[in-house]
C-alpha cells in the first residue's frame, strides 16, 4: 500500500527512487505529471517573452533602422542597414564614453570593494554595542531609496552652502567655501563615484561579513600562534575562503557600475549632462530617447547589452551551477 | 578627455592596515585596541549615516539656519513648516497624486508578481524538468540587464500599442504599461528569492501530510504554504521597494504629471529655479523615504542573500 503512495508524493525526484511503480501508471497520468512544471512556469515565461522578449526582438529590428518621431508615429521604420552602427561607431563621444564608462565602473568596483571589505573586517574587532549600531547604520544607507540619496548628495555638496565644503574647511583640509563640485567632468564623476560607493557599501559589507563567519576561528588562532602577521592571516587563511564571495560581489558590482544611470542622470542634472561627462547608460538615453533617434539609440544600446551580456557570463554560470548542487 | 581615475581605491587601505599589524605587535595590549577599534568603528558609522541624518536635520530647520554659511548641525527652533510645504497642493502640487499612483502601480506589480512567480518557484523547487536550467540562467540573465539599454525598445514598443502617456494613449494605457514592464523586471527576481524559501521547508513534513491521507494539493496548502508565507511577505515587500524606488521606467512610461508616481514627483521636486528650497527638499525627501526605510529594516535579513545564494549559508 505505501509504494502507491510514495510516486504522487515526492514528485519525480522521489519516482526515480522507485523507477518500478512509475511504469505501472498509465501513459495519460504520465503526461499530465511531466506537464505540470512546465504549466507552471507558463505565465512567468509568457509575461517575460511579451514584455521582455518582444522590445528585444524590436531592439535587433529597430537598430537596422532610421526610427524616429515620424517613424515613431507611422509606425513603421525605414531599413538602413548598418548605417546606424557605422555612426556610432565613427563617432568619438561613443568611443569617449566607453573608455568613461569602463574606468567609472574600476574605480567605482574597486572603492566598493575594498571598503566594504575593510568594514566588514573592522565589524569582526570591535564590541557588539558598536557592531550593532554599525550594522543598523548600514541597512539605514541600504534602505535609502536612489533618488533620495540623490536629492541629499545634491544638497549635501552644492556649492553656496552645501555641508560638505564646511566640513572640509573646519578640518583643516583647504579653503572649500563657495568651491563648486560640479565644475569639472573629473568632479561631477567622483560626486557620483561618492553616492554610489556609499550606497553599494552595505550590500558588500553584510555579505562579506555573513561569509567571515565561515572562517574558522581555530585556523585564525592557529595562524596567530605560528607568528603570523594579521597581514598574513588575512592573505592566506581569511582571504580564500572569501574568495567565492568577493568574486561574485565583484562581478555584480561590475554589471551593476556599468549601467547605472539614475544616479549619474539625476545628480549631474538632466541639463548638465553632455557629451563631456556621458557614461554608457546616460549616453544611449539621451542619444536615443531624449533625441528621439530610437534607431541609432538601439544601435548603441544593442552594444551596450552584448558587452553586459560579457560581463554577465561568469556570475550566471556560477550561480546557474550552485542551483543545480542545491 | 578621461574622468576617473583608477588610483583612488588604494589610498585608505594602509591607514588601516597599519593598526592591524600593531595589533599583533602589542598583543598584551588588546583592551586598548580594542578601543581602538571601537572608535574606528564610531566614526565609520557618523560618515555613513550622515547623509541620512542630514536629511531629517535639514527637514526640521527653519530657512533661516538652512541657508546660514555656518550649519547647524541640530535645529535650536526646529519647524514642520517644510513637510506643510512639501506637500502644499499649490506650492509643490502631485504629492497626493503621487502617492496614489504609486500605491495602485505597486500594489498591482506585488500582487501580480508573487502569484505568477509563487507557481513558478514551486515548479523550480519541487521538480526535475528537462529545460529547467535554461529557465534559471533566463532568470538570473534578466536580473543583470542594465535597464538604460532597454528604455529605447520597451518605449517604441509600448508606445506602438498605447500604453504609454505618449502617441495616442489608451485610457490607462500607461499603468497598464508601467505595471507590465514591473513585472518582467520583478518576476525573476521573485521566482529566485521564493524558490529558495520553498526549498528551506523540509521535505518530509510534506510527505508525512500525505501519508496521513491528505493530496498533494492539501499538503501543499496546510503545510507548504503557511510555512512559506513569512518569505512570501519578504518577498512581496522587497517587490514593493524595488517598484516603489523606480525611476527609469517611469519616467519614461508615465511623461504625464498626472501620472508621475512619488518617486518621479520627488526627481522633479527641485524644479529649475536658481534658489532650490532646500528644506523642502529635504522634507519631500523625508517622506518618500519613510515607507521604504521601515518596509525594508523589516525583511532585509530574510532577503538579503538572495542574490549570492550558494556562496553564503547565510
Amino acid at each position: 500500500l505505501p509504494s502507491s503512495r510514495v510516486p504522487d508524493s515526492a514528485a519525480v525526484a522521489a519516482e526515480t527512487i522507485s523507477p518500478g511503480s512509475r511504469r505501472r501508471r498509465p501513459f495519460t497520468t504520465r503526461l499530465l505529471h511531466t506537464s505540470v512544471p512546465y504549466l507552471l512556469i507558463l505565465p512567468v515565461a509568457a509575461v517575460i517573452l511579451a514584455v521582455l522578449g518582444y522590445p528585444l526582438y524590436k531592439l535587433v529590428t529597430l537598430s537596422f533602422q532610421q526610427y524616429g518621431l515620424p517613424e515613431l508615429i507611422q509606425r513603421k521604420g525605414v531599413w538602413i542597414g548598418l548605417d546606424n552602427y557605422a555612426s556610432a561607431l565613427r563617432d568619438s563621444v561613443f568611443w569617449d564614453t566607453l573608455l568613461r564608462t569602463l574606468l567609472f565602473t574600476i574605480a567605482n568596483v574597486g572603492l566598493t570593494i575594498v571598503l566594504g571589505t575593510l568594514i566588514a573586517l573592522l565589524l569582526v574587532q570591535v564590541s557588539t554595542f558598536v557592531r550593532v549600531l554599525l550594522t543598523a547604520g548600514l541597512v539605514l544607507v541600504w534602505a535609502t531609496p536612489v533618488v533620495v540619496a540623490v536629492q541629499v548628495w545634491y544638497w549635501m555638496t552644492n556649492f553656496q552652502n552645501g555641508v560638505l565644503n564646511h566640513i572640509l574647511t573646519q578640518l583643516q583640509l583647504g579653503d572649500f567655501f563657495q568651491h563648486d563640485w560640479y565644475a569639472t567632468t573629473f568632479s561631477k564623476l567622483s560626486m557620483v563615484t561618492l553616492l554610489i560607493v556609499w550606497g553599494a557599501i552595505p550590500f558588500v559589507t553584510i555579505t562579506v561579513y555573513a561569509g567571515l563567519a565561515q572562517v574558522p576561528r581555530e585556523l585564525v588562532e592557529a595562524a596567530e600562534i605560528d607568528g603570523a602577521s594579521p597581514l598574513r592571516v588575512f592573505r592566506d587563511v581569511t582571504f580564500p575562503i572569501l574568495k567565492p564571495i568577493l568574486l561574485i560581489l565583484t562581478s555584480l558590482s561590475i554589471i551593476w557600475d556599468f549601467g547605472v544611470f539614475a544616479q549619474p542622470y539625476l545628480l549631474i542634472g538632466a541639463s548638465h549632462v553632455d557629451a563631456s561627462n556621458y557614461l554608457m547608460g546616460v549616453y544611449v538615453f539621451i542619444e536615443g530617447y531624449s533625441h528621439s533617434d530610437f534607431g541609432r539609440g538601439a544601435a548603441i544600446s544593442l552594444l551596450m547589452l552584448l558587452m553586459v551580456a560579457a560581463m554577465s557570463v561568469f556570475y550566471v554560470r556560477r550561480m546557474v551551477r550552485t542551483e543545480g548542487v542545491s | 578627455v578621461t574622468a576617473v581615475t583608477p588610483a583612488a581605491p588604494a589610498a585608505p587601505a594602509p591607514a588601516v592596515i597599519a593598526p592591524r599589524a600593531a595589533v599583533a605587535r602589542r598583543q598584551g595590549r588588546r583592551r586598548v585596541t580594542g578601543i581602538g577599534w571601537n572608535a574606528v568603528g564610531l566614526v565609520v558609522f557618523a560618515i555613513i549615516v550622515f547623509p541620512v541624518f542630514w536629511m531629517i536635520s535639514t527637514a526640521f530647520k527653519p530657512d533661516i539656519e538652512i541657508n546660514s554659511f555656518t550649519p547647524t548641525w541640530v535645529s535650536s527652533s526646529p519647524t514642520l513648516d517644510h513637510f506643510r510645504d512639501a506637500i502644499d497642493p499649490d506650492l509643490h502640487p502631485g504629492f497626493w497624486d503621487g502617492v496614489k499612483n504609486s500605491l495602485i502601480i505597486v500594489g498591482l506589480t506585488v500582487v501580480l508578481s508573487m502569484v505568477l512567480a509563487f507557481v513558478a518557484a514551486v515548479a523550480l523547487a519541487k521538480y526535475r524538468f528537462t529545460g529547467r536550467k535554461v529557465f534559471v540562467a533566463l532568470m538570473i540573465g534578466i536580473l543583470m540587464l542594465p535597464q538604460a539599454g532597454l528604455i529605447i525598445p520597451l518605449f517604441v514598443v509600448l508606445a506602438r500599442y498605447g500604453l504609454t502617456d505618449q502617441q495616442d494613449p489608451l485610457p490607462t494605457g500607461a499603468l497598464v504599461g508601467v505595471v507590465v514592464t514591473y513585472m518582467t523586471f520583478l518576476l525573476p527576481f521573485a521566482v529566485w528569492t521564493l524558490r529558495g524559501f520553498i526549498l528551506g521547508v523540509p521535505r518530509e513534513l510534506e510527505e508525512a501530510a500525505m501519508v496521513d491521507g491528505s493530496s498533494r494539493l492539501g499538503a501543499f496548502v496546510r503545510i507548504l504554504l503557511p510555512l512559506v508565507a513569512p518569505g512570501l511577505v519578504a518577498t512581496s515587500v522587497f517587490v514593493f521597494i524595488t517598484a516603489w524606488n523606480e525611476y527609469i521606467f517611469a519616467n519614461v512610461i508615465l511623461s504625464d504629471q498626472s501620472n508621475h508616481t512619488l518617486t518621479i514627483w520627488l526627481s522633479y521636486f527641485a524644479g529649475t529655479s536658481r534658489n532650490t528650497d532646500w528644506g523642502g527638499l529635504m522634507a519631500a525627501s523625508t517622506l518618500t523615504a519613510i515607507p521604504v526605510v521601515v518596509f525594508f529594516l523589516l525583511v532585509q535579513r530574510k532577503i538579503a542573500f538572495g542574490l549570492t545564494a550558494g556562496s553564503v549559508k547565510g
